[in-house]
């Protein structure tokens, strides 16, 4: 392939990374900005939606988009719903201590992997596709005969692949218009400016906390669900989705959601196109290196305005 | 009797009744105790910076790997003995500790805990990426053949032992009686009240440098200490695991207790020996216990009690 179809490809290839980095993103920055929790084991929700969606696939008879369609109700439901106990049991406990909820969610990290690892088993699994037509892709190039259209061999995209990508966007629509437009936003962006004044007016605070928190877990399998056709489900998976959030939250700046979402499609687009042409771990030792950084410099995030 | 010499004789004590253990375990638990030793001196220098500096580091592993490396690389590259070689893994911790911290302090609280993880992901994925000589994943074995010091053979049981108790006692003794100079007291105060030491006087920032570069340089002694005496260099142990390990020990332990590391070491070392016996999801009891600790007993086994019976414990 030459060089543009081939970057095309590699361009592609990232909005799919992108798109699912975005929401499991938007889960850990919702959690940080409205409850100021920074959940460790938010990449282990990541993998129990995978997990599940795997189960749920595999109980589920039948055309394949009929178990796929389940899994996308069923998986953020579960994960969602330890979440909201591990709000009650663990976070609520410590009284969202920012030094306790980092070492307990470390914990529950570690539960929720290892349990897996009991219950699911070590080898990873795939799930299948409801749908998957390749579709090739024209290139348009001016030859010897003038302009002319072609298909490269390889160039393509299948149509699930296209699904995540508008999946993705309609959840984070969606997101933004219940954060905007509706009563349960507001409350949720009350307290996130001030707890105390959201209490004195009556927003059942610890409610919203644990919905919240079940949000975020939510969305990180969500985003689980919508990748587990393209990769597989692994009790190990949570730790590569749970650092490039890190990344896009901070270089986001934290809990900003605006900010989230462009550093989601800046990141991943650059870690798909990336690791097309450079080592993936030389490319992932420069992008830990620049967030650390990023922090160290500006705290506030290259989008943020306020600090962190 | 007065505080200190009640904590002298508590140390020397300890000191004691382990080096009385090496000739009286079976050869199973002395090799374990010796293992433990070792980490402990990992956990004692996460203690300097998280117990009594009150600053929460996720990014440890890269201290301990630097030491384990620096040692390493030294003995099996460049064929150095192991003195020059420990040395050298001594100065690549105090020098990785440096630069990290000129670099994290300007950070606090969820920030720094983040920057110290990210450096910690970067120097784990170098040694992936620098396979060609790390070894990558697989790492490698240090020749038994030049593990020994003065003509004393390291890979022997018994002097294996008592190298590891050697290397405990110094960074145990070193600690307790730092934190009972002025230098630990400002560290303390620094950990209890920030701003009120900035106000006394006191440099915070260059305490808290100090205090990053002891404790990753005994962070990174214990891991040259663990190459030499186990002969084995591998990338696991510079990965995030490592990073909550020490971690867990001095918050079972006890954080800002000086023989709380050990006891906390001792307690998940045999936790995790007993239940991989029973499953391979080990990982699963450090889940519980942290998630339990953080629950019902912050102050870790030896600072329950402390609290409770015995408030003269250092």
């Amino acid at each position: 392939m030459d060089f543009g179809p081939h970057l095309l490809l590699a361009i592609l290839e990232g909005a799919v990374g992108a798109a699912v980095l975005a929401l499991t993103a938007l889960g850990l920055s919702l959690v940080f900005g409205v409850m100021r929790v920074v959940n460790v084991a938010h990449g282990e929700f990541f993998m129990v939606g995978a997990v599940v969606a795997w189960f749920v696939a595999d109980t589920v008879a039948g055309h394949p988009a009929l178990g796929f369609t389940a899994a996308l109700i069923i998986a953020p439901v579960v994960a969602g719903l330890i979440a909201v106990l591990v709000d009650k049991l663990v976070l609520k406990q410590v009284e969202y201590d920012p030094e306790a909820t980092i070492v307990g969610t470390i914990g529950v990290l570690y539960i929720l992997q290892q349990t897996a690892l009991m219950t699911y088993g070590p080898e990873p699994r795939p799930v299948e596709a409801p749908f998957s037509t390749r579709i090739p892709l024209p290139w348009f190039e001016w030859g010897e005969n003038g302009f002319a259209m072609f298909y490269p061999w390889g160039l393509s995209i299948t149509s699930y692949k296209l699904f995540v990508i508008c999946a993705a966007a309609a959840v984070l629509v969606a997101f933004w218009l219940i954060m905007s437009r509706t009563r349960y936003g507001l409350i949720m962006r009350a307290t996130q400016l001030d707890r105390e004044t959201a209490l004195a007016f009556g927003i059942p605070v610890s409610r919203v906390y644990s919905i919240v928190f079940g949000i975020g877990a939510g969305l990180a399998a969500l985003a689980a669900v919508l990748i587990v056709p393209i990769q597989q489900a692994y009790y190990l998976m949570g730790a590569e989705p749970l650092l490039l959030s890190f990344i896009v939250v901070i270089i986001g700046g934290l809990g900003s959601v605006r900010g989230t979402v462009v550093a989601a499609l800046l990141i991943g687009m650059s870690d798909g196109i990336i690791s097309v042409f450079l080592s993936p771990t030389l490319s992932k030792i420069i992008a830990t290196l620049l967030v650390a950084l990023v922090l160290v410099f500006r705290p506030q995030g290259l989008f943020g305005t306020k600090a962190a | 009797m007065s505080i200190s010499a009640k904590s002298f004789a508590l140390h020397a004590g300890l000191i004691a009744v382990l080096f009385a253990l090496g000739f009286l375990l079976p050869t199973y638990h002395q090799g374990n105790l010796a293992r433990i030793m070792v980490l402990a001196t990992y956990a004692v220098g996460y203690n300097v910076l998280f117990g009594y500096t009150g600053l929460l580091s996720l990014g440890h592993a890269m201290f301990f790997a630097a030491g384990m490396y620096g040692l390493g690389l030294a003995m099996h590259l460049g064929g150095l003995p192991p003195i020059p070689a420990f040395i050298i893994g001594l100065i690549a911790a105090a020098a990785l500790s440096t630069i990290v911290a000129l670099l994290a302090l300007r950070t606090i609280g969820v920030a720094f805990m983040i920057v110290t993880l990210m450096f910690s992901q970067a120097v784990f994925l170098t040694i992936l990426y620098l396979g060609t000589y790390t070894g990558g994943d697989e790492g490698f074995v240090i020749a038994q053949s030049s593990r020994q010091i003065l003509g004393y053979d390291l890979t022997h049981p018994l002097t294996r032992y008592m190298a590891a108790l050697f290397v405990f006692s110094a960074a145990l003794l070193i600690t307790a009686r730092m934190m009972q100079a002025s230098f630990g007291q400002v560290l303390i105060g620094v950990r209890e009240n920030e701003e009120r030491t900035t106000m006394l006087g006191y440099d915070v920032f260059r305490h808290k440098l100090a205090s990053v570069i002891i404790s990753g340089t005994i962070s990174g002694a214990a891991g040259a200490t663990y190459a030499l005496l186990f002969g084995y260099v591998g990338a696991t142990f510079g990965s995030v695991q490592y990073s909550i390990f020490p971690l867990l020990w001095v918050l079972l332990g006890g954080a800002g207790t000086t023989i709380g590391p050990l006891v906390g070491a001792v307690f998940m070392f045999y936790l995790i020996d007993y239940s991989s016996g029973l499953t391979n999801a080990y990982m699963l009891i450090a889940g519980v216990v942290l998630v339990l600790l953080t629950l019902f007993a912050r102050a870790g086994i030896v600072g329950e009690i402390r609290k409770r019976w015995v408030t003269w414990l250092p």
